[in-house]
């Protein structure tokens, strides 16, 4: 089915967050910090006051009533502390994008700079264990007994592998225009929830919630970074309040590597141990990641090897370390991208020093209930999606001596990782009304490209019996019954069963349906809930030049149902197409010297364009698994990126023999290892 | 300064600041926010128009510099009500996601389409190139999208281009 958004988004009609036209709107523009830790001991707004159509300068020498106990980075000017280079400390208000602009360079701070503290590294004695890791799984697990395991094993590993801090950088900078109408304030914001920004927006000002209105019909990406409230929200709503107009404020590309929350860099230390015949001895996996000082963020990296595979001895561990750097957050797949990243190279390497092909030996030992905890899964097709790739992908009979291949000039390799994300589903409320004919489903769910607003109307279609054309679903606005946000690749789960509920209320009521899932969606600790996927890349690399290209992405998914078959691709295929960048392009550097990101826009964090990805393509395995949700769907938005970058990194040693265990896989790495 | 333009076919005359981009006049004076400011540096796209028939990123335009100069937004691509060939195509390949990249890719792929001459990837300097699906993606890297939609971008444009 095509996007029922389609036309409006081929036209230029479809209006994200800062497009809605409003009259006498104001433009803000925020003034960033310059050091990495210290006060600030003066701000000197006085010229940029007296600049033409400036209407207020926001800062700390006036700070405004907001929640004590709000999120520390959305407490704008409540505090004279800076936490990290790049934090916001004061904004200007004008009557144009350029005359707020030009204002905002006026605006003089001064600091008292102190000693700052940027850099994750793997000794650092500031590492902690954290109580959780994100959102709530324990930091550390133990089965068995590790080092007995490793003692005893015929062949093992002991590597370290490492991961950049990563940008979500979607296509839409984050941008909000909040208006204020009477005490009601409508924030138009680019995010993936409306009702829980709303809710954090209204918590925030200090607001009941039936005051604040978010509203964001059409979200320009996101993957993660829009899922919790940014400053920007805040800061355009505090900035309406203090000029009483209308104010939009659009961050731009460079503001978003500060502000918008990133990727944690990583380190990860792994020992497999495997007897002659590939099974596995013991598995651990210890994971070092950094959060900042203003809050504790533990990205759960090492929580999928306790659902991979089957080992006597299972010791996962996550440690914490808070720097003087901007709080990271979600970015598509947390946890598993980078942990899957880890894990899958070092299988690959058991494999290679095993003897074995690295397909045989996660079939060798996949588990017949998930290894930490025991659960069964409520089902899990890891070795059918193995096997149906191999066999789409050409893998039989492939040569696993590395650094043998030659096409030309080009050294080519392939290789294989396999994928997983957690099936959640979280309480959801909607209604659905038979209005003039048609059928009208409601609830402030998001579509921030997932094609949410055509999946919605398949289910409801199905549900009612209608033909498509029928069904009109309206999203993202907070004043729609609540509904949690896209994210966790969960919103479909979550959502669609609102949806089927309240369909099969309007068919018993004629009229209307309402149905609210918080008696049904997320119970249970029965089953062990994940989707699977597999993953094979085909590398060449230059050997007098270091560079690789990806001829050849392939991926096969068991995620349950598949609601639509054209938006599953294309999730697949774009989860994967931005793992292509993780392996090879995508990195933010820390900036020792003075913090923050010495690189912070789309000339120098590259990602991967039409070029980079000449074949991708993603097929799946149909899934009927009843303990799911009425749809029998897992979630597809995050799968597609995990293992995809240890495909391609296992498919470069294969191709050069030369093993790169630190993310991105640049030219410049890759030659000093021939 | 007084500058006129004559954007999707109507003539436009108005008073601008010398440090409006031609993005920011489209967007913010004239209500036209189809074009997107992905970057505002010229590294993304999203601002793609068509300035007298050629692709050209609106951000790194001052307006005052367009004056007396044709601009065709993704709001002037289609005639006469008719959408545009690639605007279907791109529906029909699912060559999106989230939309923000769109306007940008379709201004630049008919941009494209209208150019001659050799790309980078161009093997034979000598004769008019044929618009593989390898040249398609070497014309079009100008213009990023971060979902991934590149198969359906690059088979949309191709069907289109046959």
């Amino acid at each position: 089915m095509n996007r029922v958004e389609g036309r409006d988004k081929v036209t230029g009609r479809a209006l994200y967050a800062a497009e809605y036209p409003v009259d006498g709107v104001a433009h803000a523009y925020a003034v960033q910090s310059g050091i990495a830790k210290g006060r600030v001991t003066a701000i000197d707004a006085e010229a940029a006051r007296a600049m033409p159509g400036v209407l207020a300068v926001l800062s700390s020498d006036d700070p405004p009533d907001l929640a004590g106990d709000a999120d520390p980075e959305l407490r704008l000017f409540s505090s004279r502390d800076v936490a990290y280079r790049g934090q916001i400390v004061a904004a200007v208000v004008a009557d144009t994008y350029e005359n707020a602009r030009a204002a905002a360079r006026a605006v003089r701070v001064t600091y008292a700079a102190e000693p700052h503290d940027v850099l994750l590294r793997a000794d650092h004695p500031g590492l902690y264990r954290p109580e959780k890791v994100n959102p709530a799984f324990p930091a550390d697990t133990v089965k068995g007994d590790v080092t007995a395991g490793l003692d005893g094993a015929a062949v093992t590993v002991d590597v370290t592998y490492s991961t950049p801090p990563l940008h979500n950088n979607p296509m839409e900078p984050h941008a909000a225009l909040a208006v204020l109408d009477g005490d009601r304030l409508t924030v138009y914001d680019s995010t993936q929830g409306a009702a829980a920004d709303r809710d954090t927006i209204a918590r925030t000002l200090g607001l009941p919630p039936e005051r604040v209105r978010v509203v964001s019909r059409h979200v320009g990406g996101g993957f993660g970074s829009k899922g919790t409230t940014r400053p920007h929200a805040i800061l355009a709503a505090l900035a309406a309040r203090a000029t009483g107009r209308p104010v939009k404020i659009a961050l731009t590309r460079q503001q978003l590597f500060d502000v918008t929350g990133y990727r944690t860099p990583t380190i990860h230390r792994l020992r497999l141990g495997c007897d002659a015949t590939g099974r596995l001895t013991a598995l651990d996996h210890e994971v070092r990641v950094q959060s900042s000082t203003l809050v504790e963020f533990a990205e759960q990296a090492a929580v999928p090897a306790r659902t991979m595979y089957a080992t006597p001895a299972l010791r996962t561990a996550h440690r914490l370390v808070r720097l003087d750097v901007a709080s990271p957050s979600w970015m598509r797949a947390p946890g598993e991208c980078p942990g899957m990243y880890a894990l899958e190279s070092a299988m690959d390497e058991l494999a290679v020093a095993a003897g074995i092909d690295p397909i045989e030996l996660r079939v060798i030992n996949e588990p017949d209930a998930e290894p930490e905890g025991g659960l069964p899964f409520s089902s899990r097709n890891l070795v059918a999606c193995l096997r149906e790739g191999a066999r789409r992908f050409g893998w039989e009979g492939r040569d696993p001596a590395p650094g043998v291949r030659r096409d030309g000039r080009w050294l080519v390799g392939t290789g294989v990782a396999a994928s997983t994300y957690p099936a959640m589903t979280r309480p959801s409320q909607a209604t659905a009304t038979a209005e003039d004919g048609a059928f009208v489903i409601r609830l402030a769910a998001a579509d921030i490209g997932t094609g949410a607003r055509t999946a919605l109307t398949a289910i409801a279609a199905g549900a009612l019996d209608v033909p498509a054309g029928r069904v009109r679903v309206e999203l993202g606005d907070s004043d729609l019954p609540a509904a949690p946000l896209a994210g966790g690749s969960m919103g479909l789960a979550s959502w669609g069963s609102a949806v089927v509920r309240a369909c099969e209320e309007l068919l018993r009521d004629g009229k209307h349906g309402a149905a609210d899932t918080a008696g049904e969606a997320g119970r249970g600790g029965d089953y062990a809930r994940h989707a699977f996927g597999a993953q094979f890349a085909e590398v060449r690399v230059d050997p007098d030049t270091g560079e690789v290209r990806v001829p050849r992405l392939l991926g096969v998914f068991a995620a349950g149902r598949v609601i639509d078959p054209d938006l599953a691709r294309s999730q697949f295929v774009g989860g994967m197409t931005m793992g292509l960048g993780m392996a090879l392009m995508e990195e933010s550097v820390t900036d020792a010297e003075f913090g923050g990101f010495g690189n912070h826009d789309l000339a120098q964090y590259h990602v991967p364009a039409c070029a980079d990805v000449p074949d991708v393509r993603a097929y799946w395995i149909d899934e009927d698994d009843p303990h799911l949700n009425p749809m029998g769907a897992k979630g597809i938005g995050e799968i597609g990126i995990v293992g995809t970058a240890a495909a391609i990194g296992n498919a470069v040693h294969h191709a050069t023999g030369v093993r790169v265990r630190d993310l991105p896989i640049t030219p410049a790495k890759l030659l000093a290892g021939f | 300064m007084e500058i006129t333009l004559r954007v999707n076919g109507d003539e436009r005359t108005l008073p601008v600041d010398p440090r409006t981009s031609l993005l920011d006049l489209l967007r913010e004076r004239l209500g036209l926010t189809g074009s997107k400011k992905g970057c505002d540096h010229g590294q993304c796209g999203a601002c793609t128009v068509l300035l007298d028939g050629r692709r050209a990123n609106a951000c790194l335009l001052l307006a005052v510099a367009c004056d007396g100069q044709a601009v065709t937004t993704v709001e002037g691509l289609a005639g006469d009500g008719a959408p545009h060939p690639l605007q279907e195509a791109f529906i029909a390949h699912d060559a999106f996601q989230c939309g923000y990249c769109t306007p940008g890719q379709l201004c630049s792929a008919a941009g494209m389409l209208a150019e001659r001459g050799p790309s980078a990837v161009t093997e034979d300097l000598t004769a008019e190139p044929e618009l593989t699906a390898g040249e398609i993606r070497e014309r079009m890297s100008g213009n990023l999208c971060r979902c991934g939609a590149y198969q359906g971008i690059v088979a949309a444009i191709a069907e289109v281009a046959r």
